[in-house]
């Protein structure tokens, strides 16, 4: 799915990178341990977490991951913005709480990481 | 003002290119038989100002705005196109170069030329001075796309070209203790340069990943150190140094879950103790040497040969305990 089909699943509020509401999410992981998300999630992944501080992005720009999705209505602080902005990393923030946001996502048909690799 | 190469290249082309890459092959076209009155909602509704009569494929002949006009200024009636068109047509032929339509337009000064098959002498397209424009342009456009491709090979292949009985290229990051604003700059930094050496993007995710994890325990437990990059033509050698506290026991810290991460540092999402066990993940080999109170080095080896598979279990470690 998209990712601003996404957001409409998850209700989420772009904070950067309105401009790439149109690229594919092939997948998407919850987790609030950047470790996890370097060992198992894949590219092109949405990545949904509770963290909002500046390593979150940088897991993302080095793990290729497509876009994040803060939950729980938690936004960053401006530094983690620009890196993403600057990385052209996506960052939206939905009010939903972690387990609603993936299970949203995944009724409508978006698989896990492990899910999308079976499948390919 | 336009470059000496540019015009070169355009000389270049017209030699290179033949009128059948450029020409308009979707013609518009009248038979012999269509009245003149009909002409001007022709001409009008395909916005042209002239087309080739013709029987079947066959070119029978040219009829042109002038043409219409001059019938309309002498109030003739209305006859047949074949009467009032041009007969004696230049054409050019499909398989001849470029050079030949511009040196007609210039010769004749006529706004079109009907395009013939060499060999059967059918009608197979049309030239004018604007398709002349367009194919060149076109031409110029994917030609500049070869180049850069040529260029983004060359520097994939960078390494066959010099001479050298071993070549490598160096980077070298520097990161700063307990520094989180500037935490993973260093990663970053190598996976774009990486990037831009045309390396496989997998290897430049492995790398990064690697690098990612081994800078978050710099930052994390030491007072900061060095990543020393050396990309060889065969593999990826990342170097992580610091000088203390070193680790005491390696083959514990080794261990997935194990940490002696405070909780802040748990809070950025790491910590976990998975980074070492990650960086083995991406790595095709990698040897961790320790000394409590003098420092620690960790060599990460990625090959960036195809087919080569991780090899998840051999790990060169080695600790000594402080003196």
């Amino acid at each position: 799915m998209t990712l601003e089909e996404a957001r409409k699943i998850l209700e989420a509020e772009v904070i950067v990178g309105g401009d790439l509401l149109g690229m594919e999410i092939k997948m998407a992981c919850g987790s609030d341990l950047m470790s996890d998300v370097l060992s198992f999630v894949k590219s092109d992944s949405l990545l949904l977490t509770g963290l909002t501080n500046p390593q979150v992005v940088r897991t993302a720009e080095v793990a290729d991951l497509a876009a994040i999705c803060f939950v729980r209505g938690k936004k960053p602080d401006q530094l983690t913005i620009e890196i993403a902005e600057s990385r052209n990393i996506p960052l939206l923030t939905t009010p939903l709480p972690m387990f609603e946001s993936c299970g949203r996502l995944w009724v409508h048909g978006l698989p896990g990481c492990s899910e999308y690799e079976k499948k390919h | 003002m336009i470059p000496d190469n540019k015009i070169s290249k355009i000389q270049e082309l017209i030699y290179e290119i033949s009128i059948g890459e450029v020409m308009k092959t979707n013609l518009v076209t009248v038979t012999a038989q269509t009245p003149m009155s009909k002409l001007r909602e022709i001409l009008r509704e395909k916005r042209i100002s002239g087309t080739p009569v013709v029987e079947g494929d066959r070119l029978m002949g040219i009829i042109s705005i002038e043409d219409f006009i001059k019938w309309l200024a002498n109030r003739e009636p209305d006859c047949p196109i074949s009467e009032k068109m041009s007969k004696d047509v230049q054409t050019l032929y499909a398989d001849e170069p470029l050079t030949q339509a511009v040196n007609k337009f210039e010769k004749f000064g006529f706004g079109r030329f009907p395009v013939l098959d060499h060999e059967s002498k059918r009608l197979v397209g049309l030239i004018t001075k604007g398709t002349i424009v367009e194919g060149l342009l076109k031409k110029l456009e994917i030609d500049h796309i070869e180049v850069e491709e040529v260029y983004r090979h060359r520097i994939k292949h960078f390494f066959d070209d010099i001479l050298a009985d071993k070549v490598s290229l160096f980077f070298q990051y520097d990161v700063v203790g307990q520094n989180f604003k500037r935490a993973g700059e260093g990663a970053s930094r190598l996976k774009s340069s990486l990037r831009r050496l045309g390396l496989d993007p997998q290897i430049v995710r492995r790398v990064a990943i690697a690098t990612y994890e081994a800078e978050m325990n710099l930052i994390i437990y030491t007072e900061g150190g060095k990543i020393r990059v050396r990309v060889e033509p065969h593999e990826i050698v990342v170097r992580v140094e610091d000088s203390g506290p070193g680790i005491p026991d390696i083959e514990k810290a080794m261990q997935p879950g194990y940490s002696t991460a405070p909780e802040w540092v748990r809070e950025l999402g790491f910590g976990a103790g998975m980074g070492l066990n990650n960086i083995q993940r991406c790595a095709t080999r990698m040897g961790l040497h320790s000394v409590v109170g003098k420092g620690t080095t960790l060599k990460i080896h990625i090959s960036t040969e195809h087919g080569v598979k991780r090899e998840t279990d051999g790990i060169d470690s080695q600790a000594e305990s402080g003196r």
